[in-house]
């Protein structure tokens, strides 16, 4: 990476950071939803109809797709159309340094965000409700990677076209709750019925969200989740860089 | 030799023209201002001169580059202070020039730019939280802080108190004495006429006038004029007959006001000398850029 680049993610992260209803909606939020939900008895006992899994077991690849759809679908797209809004991105285009790079830095921080979200679920969940530490934990990092990659070019659409940051939060609501549903936050996929946890499988955050969950179990991501998230990637992000607006 | 050359610069945003025919050159050193109301095709010029827009005819050199070819290039060589642009919220004020300086090779002693442009004090503070003077001295900063060879200031003072106006004039000037050429943008005349070496007047997307601000102002013979309550009466004829004197009139309270040419001021106090009598209240109104403007837009709509 070019100095200005390493400058520019670092100075992202700091934005991020100092920005505290990011930190709690992005955050703070999946890991308090995780607590409440592993407060709840029944959530603890194993049930048959599960494959004798526990509903808090279910809920930790969730809460970390729960993280991602509010870093990729609401805080990603909102950042990008206030640097729209504000005039960064014009300011930005005066320098010798593409403002292209500025949008590469906000991307990147999310991975180190990602895996903080991840660790701390992991670890709540392990520490507090005796869930599993991620058997596979090379397929669980791609899939976490994957999954990131997939659900951020679905929200770099919004963020390549919303004037203002309120309009690109507002946009990023239309994909969120949807999303949020399809990875499970409502109703566990495994409680689905088999039609709807079929379609879920074709979303970004359905399929991040097995993947997630089939590496915590040992083993490695389907052909179809990969397929689905690198499509997902591939698709959306070459619309998101065609329809992309610098003013 | 002209350090930027523009000649013929068309630019249309749909079917509107927003500049047509534009030429004029800006030699190395100096501080060029274009002047014009709101809407004349100012900014536009400058983001063509800048690479930011592409022309759609005419031809521009910058430095010897083309702005859009060579725009990583230049971009390198020219700093910008544009409007409605802005840094995070939450960057600091040390963080902004500290990321910004990263952009270039060969950048600016930032510490030192803080220090020049008063912003020290205030170098830990987030940029949402400066006031309108301080981010204007910041955005100059961030314009200034690749070590440039010219400057683009875009409105720079509007929405600044007097006094902040005044000390970013200052600071132009120190800019400029440091060897910076400076393309200046302004719909104030005090400003331009305080700062400009020369003017080009843009108005409905064209140049109508290109020169310096007294050459601007005697051009368009606007006048100068004194106003006084003399110590005794004064000789209305005497005063007609100078050749320097275009008009006399005197009130009923006795204050006489006096029109002429630039030499009219020197005229009739050696008159009065003469006479004996004492020029009270005294007051001169120079032709300034504000009066060629109006002659040469016809139409006063700045500000």
């Amino acid at each position: 990476m070019s100095g200005s680049l390493v400058k520019l993610t670092r100075t992202e992260w700091k934005m991020f950071v100092r920005e505290p209803m990011a930190m709690i909606f992005g955050l703070a939020m999946p890991i308090v939803l995780l607590v409440i939900l592993g407060c709840i008895p029944s959530f603890r006992t194993h049930k048959p109809d599960l494959g004798g899994q526990r509903i808090i077991d279910l809920y930790v690849p969730i809460v970390i797709g729960l993280g991602l759809a509010t870093l990729c679908l609401l805080l990603l797209p909102g950042a990008l159309a206030s640097y729209r809004e504000k005039g960064i991105l014009r300011r930005m285009s005066t320098t010798p340094v593409p403002p292209t790079q500025l949008l590469a830095a906000r991307m990147l921080i999310d991975f180190p965000l990602a895996v903080v979200v991840m660790i701390v679920a992991v670890a709540v969940g392990v520490i507090a409700f005796g869930t599993k530490i991620p058997h596979q934990p090379i397929g669980f990092l791609i899939a976490l990677a994957l999954t990131t990659l997939a659900t951020q070019s679905l929200g770099m659409i919004i963020g390549a076209v919303a004037r203002t940051e309120s309009v690109g939060r507002g946009l990023g609501m239309v994909l969120y709750y949807p999303m949020m549903f399809c990875a499970g936050v409502w109703l566990p996929r495994d409680s689905m019925p088999h039609v709807l946890r079929r379609i879920t499988d074709f979303t970004p955050l359905g399929s991040g969200v097995g993947a997630l969950q089939n590496t915590i179990g040992g083993q490695w991501p389907t052909t179809l989740q990969i397929v689905v998230l690198v499509g997902f990637t591939l698709v959306a992000g070459a619309l998101a860089a065609r329809l992309f607006r610098w003013e | 030799m002209p350090v930027i050359e523009v000649s013929d610069l068309h630019k249309r945003y749909g079917e509107k023209v927003a500049v047509q025919n534009v030429s004029f050159t800006v030699e190395r050193g100096e501080i060029f201002g274009m002047l014009g109301p709101n809407g004349a095709g100012k900014t536009t010029t400058v983001e063509c001169v800048a690479g930011l827009r592409a022309p759609n005819g005419g031809s521009i050199s910058v430095l010897g580059l083309d702005p859009i070819r060579d725009r990583r290039v230049l971009h390198k060589r020219l700093g910008i202070q544009l409007q409605e642009s802005a840094i995070q919220n939450r960057l600091r004020v040390a963080e902004a020039l500290d990321l910004y300086s990263s952009f270039y090779e060969n950048p600016a002693d930032w510490e030192e730019l803080l220090d020049r442009l008063g912003l020290a004090p205030h170098r830990n503070v987030a940029y949402g939280k400066l006031s309108g003077g301080q981010k204007q001295r910041l955005s100059i900063a961030l314009a200034l802080v690749g070590k440039p060879e010219i400057a683009v200031l875009d409105e720079l003072t509007t929405g600044l108190d007097p006094q902040a106006r005044r000390d970013t004039w200052a600071l132009i000037e120190g800019v400029r004495d440091s060897g910076v050429t400076i393309i200046l943008v302004t719909h104030f005349m005090e400003e331009a006429q305080r700062l400009c070496d020369r003017v080009a007047v843009i108005d409905a997307g064209k140049v109508v006038a290109l020169d310096t601000p007294e050459g601007l102002a005697s051009h368009v013979g606007a006048e100068n004029r004194l106003y006084f309550r003399p110590s005794a009466p004064v000789d209305e004829a005497a005063l007609k007959e100078l050749p320097e004197v275009s008009s006399v009139r005197v009130a009923a309270d006795g204050t006489v006001s006096i029109a002429g040419d630039e030499h009219v001021v020197q005229a009739v106090m050696s008159l009065l000398a003469r006479a004996h009598i004492v020029a009270g209240d005294l007051r001169v109104d120079q032709a300034s850029l504000d009066d060629a403007f109006v002659a040469l837009i016809g139409h006063d709509s700045v500000e």
